[in-house]
């Protein structure tokens, strides 16, 4: 059976965590939740480091079936693991810390290979180092080869970047884009970061007190309004999109995506080339279909889909639908009833301003 | 300063027996120190507790016991007789076996503190990487508390070169048998030979000292060392 299944049962200190997941067996699965909400020990389950009640079958490997009385150590299933912190051995050079799980996997069973791995994570020059002379960001990338090596079936990463500044960070992000474009393997990534989550995972999961609240596609996940994330400060969708052309006179990369297109200050993209962008829920405002001069360029018609609470009272969320692209907007009460908003109704989103991720 | 063939012959006898007694400790006290650092068993604390009992016990108390035990009225007496391998009171080997018990803690905390000190991470990380818990061991755990093994050798051959009243309750006095430094030394004073028991009480002061000099100095040591008091 293809997918990743996990179901897990473990009593907490404060409290029971229980899963039910069924999660694709491809692309990056993000499990994201405010700390202590149980994501790693989820995913130390995963990986038998802890033992909860349940089961775990990856693309229709079994590692644990408590029906079966099933339950692969460890060191018996074909994993990748990235911890937070820095994980090399220190008494090992960089060069034997990538080796020390490549030699227990067979020549026939080696997926990722050697140079295939230095050149993805960009470590061929340290190789000869001790892990003392690098850096942290070095050392996650030389952690993450490591566990690529083992060819695994799954790769799990806890936080791999909350150890790091954000310049660190700035550094791994494009590693592991390229490691999810380029490797056929399922990841499920631990995260309280909603700006990786946007930028990284197909599906995310969303996990509260031991409790998975909502899983679903990234995109549709970050929209509900009836989930945490919504409500959010920083509430946002991700839209994927790619570069169309570039406006050389004013400046002006032209981005398409399914809903139609969006105009951003220009960006040094290929034409053609893949572009996530983000845009904040406090970025959108939204006006009468008609009157079309504004200074805002982007002007999308949309229709509404629904209210939702925002954080401040003052406040609601409004979630738009741009040709089938979910987008949200976050406007006052006192707005939407001058404006007479009702569901249903078509209006112009004005998208004050985009991110791009990556 | 002037050394007798007597005195001679106990320092060889010394540093064979403390030789034999460290090898011997590190084989036997790094699983106990395995398990003392990684077991939740609540038998934990009474293991703990025995392995640590020289550090206060009088050697003479230790040495007693292992007297009437080893002895021809004792469990462990009447086994090595059943064996064919006679009794272990007055010979080499009842001292290397008299040694080990008298110095296992001084070897046991140095290594499980370091065991303890690398915590469950490295051995996870290795369980990632598909090395079974034999191979972890070996190829982790072990280099990894290198310091600790290295104090613990230090500290299990000085305290044998030390040792006195185990040797005297249950060594005796026998030359080129059971007859080491410190009991040489005691001879030369019993007989008043005060400048020949100075020689050898100044060469054990000398190389304590060393010892010592070389643990405080050696990066990594003093941290275990000092962790385990």
């Amino acid at each position: 059976m293809n997918g990743v299944h996990v179901a897990c049962r473990l009593p907490l200190a404060d409290f029971v965590l229980e899963a039910d997941l069924t999660l694709p067996g491809r692309g990056v699965t993000a499990l994201f939740g405010p700390s202590g909400s149980g994501k790693t020990t989820l995913l130390r389950c995963v990986a038998g480091l802890a033992r909860g009640a349940g089961r775990v079958e990856i693309n229709g490997e079994c590692w644990q079936d408590d029906a079966r009385r099933l339950f692969l150590p460890t060191h018996r299933r074909a994993l990748g693991y990235v911890f937070q912190e820095a994980s090399l051995f220190a008494h090992l050079s960089v060069r034997a810390n990538l080796e020390f799980g490549l030699k227990r996997i067979p020549a026939a069973e080696r997926k990722v290979g050697w140079d295939a791995a230095l050149e993805l994570l960009g470590i061929g020059h340290l190789l000869e180092r001790g892990t003392e002379a690098l850096s942290g960001g070095e050392r996650q990338r030389v952690a993450i080869a490591r566990a690529l090596l083992t060819s695994p079936r799954l790769l799990l990463m806890d936080e791999p970047l909350a150890a790091l500044d954000a310049r660190r960070k700035h550094e791994i992000l494009p590693y592991l884009e390229r490691l999810h474009d380029e490797l056929a393997i399922p990841v499920l990534y631990v995260s309280h970061s909603p700006d990786e989550v946007a930028r990284l995972a197909d599906h995310l999961v969303l996990l509260e007190q031991g409790k998975v609240l909502a899983s679903g596609p990234t995109g549709e996940v970050l929209t509900r309004l009836d989930l945490p994330l919504a409500r959010d400060e920083e509430a946002a969708v991700r839209v994927d999109a790619h570069v169309l052309s570039h406006d050389d006179a004013y400046q002006l990369t032209c981005l398409g995506f399914a809903g139609g297109h969006i105009q951003v200050t220009r960006k040094a993209l290929a034409v053609g080339a893949r572009a996530r962008i983000k845009i904040q829920a406090r970025d959108v405002s939204i006006a009468l279909a008609g009157d079309n001069r504004s200074s805002i360029v982007n002007r999308l018609p949309a229709r509404i889909v629904g209210f939702g609470d925002a954080a401040h009272p003052a406040q609601c969320l409004v979630s738009l639908d741009v040709a089938g692209t979910p987008l949200l907007a976050r406007i006052t009460h006192l707005s939407r009833d001058q404006l007479g908003l009702v569901e249903g109704m078509t209006v112009v989103a004005q998208i004050k301003s985009v991110a791009l991720l990556g | 300063m002037h050394l007798s063939a007597d005195d001679w012959s106990a320092i060889r006898l010394t540093l064979e027996l403390a030789s034999i007694v460290t090898v011997l400790l590190l084989i036997i006290g790094t699983p106990i120190a395995w398990w003392l650092a990684r077991s939740r068993s609540p038998l934990r604390g009474v293991v703990g507790a025995i392995v640590s009992l020289p550090i206060v016990l009088p050697p003479t108390v230790l040495g007693f016991y292992l007297l009437v035990l080893m002895g021809p009225q004792g469990a462990v007496g009447r086994f090595t007789e059943a064996l064919g391998l006679g009794r272990l009171p007055f010979t080499f080997p009842g001292l290397v076996v008299a040694s080990i018990l008298y110095s296992l803690p001084f070897v046991v905390q140095p290594v499980q503190n370091a065991f303890m000190a690398m915590g469950d991470r490295p051995l996870e990380v290795a369980a990632t990487l598909r090395a079974s818990p034999l191979r972890t061991f070996f190829t982790v755990a072990l280099p990894l508390a290198r310091p600790g093994f290295i104090t613990a050798a230090i500290l299990g051959f000085a305290h044998t070169v030390g040792e006195f009243g185990v040797v005297l309750m249950i060594g005796g006095n026998i030359p080129d048998k059971t007859r080491v430094i410190s009991m040489q030394i005691y001879n030369h004073v019993e007989a008043l030979e005060y400048g020949q028991a100075h020689g050898l009480a100044a060469l054990l002061l000398g190389f304590s000292f060393v010892v010592l000099l070389a643990l405080y100095t050696v990066g990594g040591a003093r941290n275990t060392l000092g962790a385990g008091r």
